[in-house]
């Protein structure tokens, strides 16, 4: 019914709406961040445990996104959609 | 195809690609970049520990720079091994001190014009499998096997489903974030080179040292990091 470009450009749209995902770990590592500088503010002496603990947050919170980059990579190159 | 400009991966260098094909049977068996790349991290990491080796064997009370540079990686790993499991790190030193450095030294590797071989799926999930196989052994020797049962039905009995698909979730959980990481930044780097190729002097370095160096050093860090967390609850106190 459907033409393979047409899949394909399907495939393109919805690859970028899957990148979007990046929105809620910027907005997790935003917040992260922010109560780390807060945290450092009141407690200067912690600076290297709060900086390492927060690093290692980030670095987790961080997979959400990278989920939605691999439904794109999945998306753009495997091409699971065509026939 | 009109559609695949933009993603020719000839130009843009991050797909794994063929090197040679051959034939077991009927199936035909490629040698790819990944198998390249993991050959020449190996042999270096071989030339590295045989050359550590002999030094150690002949170590000096006053350390030389490759005795000073060996003892400072092996503390270091120690004492975070050590901050995390406590009493049960001496056992588990080997093997999280070897992944971790295999995992560095694969995600440095894009530094020296090797794709990384953690970017390819295939490198990254039998290591979430082998902490998988570790975490249930722990599992099964400490707790027993009435320990685990009762885990697995923790809150309510019918909770089992969800608790059983947690457990089968760690391993995929954890290679993906470390696959994907590496990937992100393979495919930064080689749209930099690859869109921006006219104007990529110097400059990349910089994306070079946040996206080889910081990424890869943090993700390693989180790898072994959650191993040594989920054996440490496996083992549970006692």
């Amino acid at each position: 019914m459907f033409n393979q470009e047409f899949i394909l450009g399907c495939s393109a749209i919805g690859a970028g709406l899957a990148v979007i995902a990046g929105i809620g770990p910027g907005v997790g590592q935003g917040i992260a961040a922010g109560h780390a500088a807060a945290a450092v503010g009141r407690n200067p002496g912690a600076k290297g445990e709060i900086t390492s603990t927060m690093l290692l947050g980030q670095a987790v919170a961080e997979t959400t996104g990278l989920y939605g980059l691999l439904v794109a990579m999945l998306l753009l190159f495997v091409k699971p959609l065509l026939p | 195809m009109g559609a695949n400009i933009l993603l020719s991966s000839e130009d843009l260098g991050f797909m794994i690609k063929g090197v040679f094909s051959f034939y077991i049977g009927d199936t035909q068996v490629w040698i790819t970049t990944t198998h390249v790349c993991l050959l020449i991290i190996i042999i270096m990491l071989t030339i590295f520990s045989v050359c550590a080796k002999r030094t150690m064997k002949s170590a000096s009370e006053v350390p030389g720079t490759f005795q000073n540079i060996i003892e400072m990686c092996v503390e270091m790993l120690d004492n975070m091994i050590k901050n995390v499991m406590g009493k049960n790190a001496t056992k588990f030193l080997n093997y999280i001190g070897t992944l971790f450095i295999f995992i560095m030294i694969s995600n440095i590797s894009g530094l020296l014009g090797l794709r990384p071989p953690t970017a390819d799926y295939g490198v990254t999930f039998p290591l979430g499998v082998t902490t998988f196989a570790l975490i249930t052994f722990n599992k099964f020797k400490h707790q027993k096997v009435k320990g685990v049962i009762k885990g697995l039905c923790e809150p309510w009995p019918f909770w089992l489903p969800i608790n059983l698909i947690g457990d089968f979730a760690v391993p995929i959980s954890l290679s993906l974030r470390l696959f994907a990481n590496v990937l992100s930044g393979t495919i930064m780097m080689a749209l930099v080179y690859g869109l921006l190729s006219a104007v990529a002097y110097v400059w990349p370095a910089v994306l070079h040292v946040y996206f080889d160096m910081f990424s890869g050093a943090i993700q390693t860090y989180v790898f072994c990091m959650l191993t040594m967390t989920y054996v440490s609850d496996a083992i549970g106190n006692e």
